[in-house]
Order: structure tokens, then sequence, then C-alpha cells
């Protein structure tokens, strides 16, 4: 269990507080500013860069890198805001959703009610 | 003199706005969605005509960032722009405020001791847009009512409390009834039902819970305030945690209430709800 599911106690969950807010600051600010297509297209023209100005660590440049939705999350990054990093990379959030998962896209759609509801 | 003409809680989820902009209301898997809000927007236009809409909703890292997060905004312009998420501004016209009626919504609720953070501009993305044309008709250019934004942080703990927000509802009531006009108010409090969108439990949903929550809303909306935001969390989901803006809707309303409709629905990730409340004292 990481830190924030130990403070909360909810499996598979990683609450977003103040904690966790505060170590992936840089990674949603850096997100939140791909609400811009210039910025998009900045950050695809060249990634490192683009991380290196909003101060990313290591280790968050490298879950980006691997775009691993999970390490992310648990390094702080807020769904909300790095659904604009999804969107720049072309992930959407039942692809990001069945990745945290540890399940294919297909899997995960077979799991739903209603799956033509997307 | 102001009046609470109606208390509505509705699920906001971006698919269904997505749905409705690219007219799947006729598409098996979105129809019975469509369908379960056409009674509630009947009741709305033919009987309750509300002059002024009190929407309760959360911004989704859209207009509000992390650098200066309010717990609780409220918009007290004459128009609010239809945000873009970052897929181009949803084809809704902007919003027309009632400047006047959010003032004195503000003098009331500060001087009640609820310390709003005031806002002269507000871009309002899906947590405010997916119930509105559901709820309402819309042509190109305008809607039939006036609205009033307010903002509830359910993105960043520590939340303001359910009970919290439910004195909110109280305190907005009060300050409604206190307005010298007459000018009929429906309370909409959006989010939920129960979903989770991060971590290995991504795609939680609990329909039982949900169908308990719109009864027990009504019922014994105090004991349901009450309850932590863990335990509404391990219950609903994390980000299901949200709930706690529909208290706000139901703090307005009278201590008894009336269902005039529900509606449920659960086909992705999210437990789509609608209830439609008068009421009764």
């Amino acid at each position: 269990m990481s830190d924030t599911q130990e403070r909360w106690g909810i499996p598979g969950t990683y609450v977003f507080d103040l904690t966790l807010s505060r170590q992936g600051y840089a990674i949603n600010k850096m997100c939140n500013s791909l609400k811009f297509d210039e910025n998009r297209e900045a950050f695809k023209a060249d990634e490192e860069a683009y991380m290196e100005r909003y101060g990313l660590s290591e280790e968050q440049k490298q879950a980006i890198r691997e775009r691993d939705w999970l390490r992310l999350t648990q390094l702080g990054g807020n769904l909300f805001f790095f659904l604009k990093l999804g969107a720049t990379l072309g992930y959407g959030l039942y692809t990001i959703g069945a990745q945290m998962r540890g399940e294919s896209y297909e899997q995960f759609m077979s799991t739903r009610n209603v799956p033509g509801a997307t | 003199m102001g009046k609470i003409v109606a208390g509505i809680g509705s699920s906001h989820v971006p698919s269904i706005g997505r749905a409705y902009d690219q007219q799947k209301q006729t598409d098996p898997a979105w129809q019975p969605l469509f369908d379960g809000y056409e009674p509630v927007k009947r009741w709305l236009a033919e009987e309750v005509k509300a002059d002024v809409v009190i929407l309760v909703y959360n911004d989704h890292g859209t207009e509000f960032f992390l650098d200066c997060y309010p717990t609780f905004a409220l918009g007290v312009a004459d128009s609010y722009a239809v945000a873009d998420e970052g897929y181009g501004k949803r084809p809704l016209p902007d919003f027309p405020g009632d400047a006047a009626f959010s003032e004195h919504l503000a003098n009331h609720l500060v001087a009640d001791e609820f310390d709003l953070t005031l806002c002269q501009e507000m871009a309002l993305d899906h947590g405010f847009l997916t119930a509105m044309p559901l709820l309402w008709d819309h042509d190109e250019t305008a809607w039939p009512v006036k609205v009033v934004p307010l903002l509830v942080n359910v993105i960043q703990h520590p939340l303001p409390t359910g009970q919290r927000c439910y004195k909110l509802g109280e305190a907005i009531r009060r300050a409604v009834e206190a307005y010298p006009e007459d000018t009929r108010v429906a309370v909409v409090g959006t989010g939920g039902l129960s979903h989770q969108l991060n971590g290995e439990r991504f795609g939680h949903i609990n329909e039982e819970w949900d169908k308990q929550w719109l009864q027990r809303i009504q019922d014994e909306p105090r004991e349901l305030a009450a309850l932590s935001h863990k335990e509404v969390m391990t219950e609903a989901g994390a980000e299901g945690g949200e709930v706690i803006m529909w208290f706000v809707m139901r703090g307005a309303m009278t201590e008894r209430v009336e269902e005039v409709h529900r509606f449920y629905y659960a086909p992705m990730t999210t437990g789509m709800a609608l209830l439609a409340l008068n009421n009764s004292d």
C-alpha cells in the first residue's frame, strides 16, 4: 500500500489530499497548461524540455515517458488534470482506466453494463 | 418574495454531453438516459417555471487550478461562458446570470457566516453543463432561465463536510425567501452517484448504494450528511465523494419533500441518477 492508501485505508484508491497534491503539484501544473493548443504542440515537439520547464522529478518524468497512469497517480497526478495530457497523447479515459486496473481495454469494457454508452 | 420551487439532483458526466451533442438521443445505449430526463424537463417547463437556477457543481481543472482553490465559490455575474475543456467548446449558448439576485445571495450568505469566494467571471465546464440542456430547452442563442453557479471543492481534500453543504443549502433557502422580488428559484445539486476514476479500483460503481441514496436523501438527509468522506468514498468510489453537492440542494428544500420523478442508469463507469423533488411543507 502506498502512503495515501495508508492514510485513507481504501484499497486501490488514491485520495487526492493536500499531501498528494503537494507531491504532484508540478505534474498537475504542467498538465493544466495543456488546455491550450499551443502548449500541447510544444509538449509534443519536445516532451523532455516541456517536463523540465515545469520542474518534474525524474520519477514523475519517467511515469510520463512510460505513459504509466497508475504510477502518475501514485506520484500525485490528478486525473482531471492529466486527462489533458491523455488527450494530447491520444489516451482516452477508458484506456487510462483499463491500464490502471491492469486490464486490456477489451477486458475492461467486458465488465461494463452497457459498453456502447461511451 | 423569492421562493424555492424545485430541487433536482443530477449526475454530471462528460459522456452524456458528448452523446447530447452527437444527437444520440435514440441510440439504444443512450435512449434510456434521455428518456429518463424527459418527464422532469416537462415538469420544469410546464409547472415549475423557474426564473433562476442555482446550480451546484464542481470544476474539473478547467477554470480553477490548485494554486488557489476555493472551497465554495459563487458566480455574481450577468453572464457565464461555456468553457473549452480541451476538446473544443460545446455548441451550447452562454448562460445569462442574474447579478442582482447573486449579489443578494452573496450578502445574505456571508452575513449568515458562509464566507464564499465571489466570481465576476466563471467559465463553466461539464460539471455545470451536463444537466442544463437535459432539464431546460434552449435554442442556438438563449436559455429560458437565468443561472447562478455555485462551486464546491470536491477535488482536493479536505472537502467541506456533507453537513456543511446541507447547512449551506438551509442558508440559501433563508436568503431566497428574503429576496424582495417574486423570483422562482430551482436548486440543482449535481455529481455522483457512485464512480471511481483513479487507481486499481477505477470503474467501481455501487448500484445498490446509489438506489438507497435516492431514497435516503429524501427521508433522512441529515443522517446521510453525517457520513464521513471516507465512508462515502469506500462505498461510492473516490470520485463518488462529490455527492455531497446534492446536500446543498436538499438543505434548501423543506424538511419533508415529495418525489416528482427518479431515474437511475449505470451503463459504464458512473451511476447516472436524476431525482426531482418538490417542497411538501
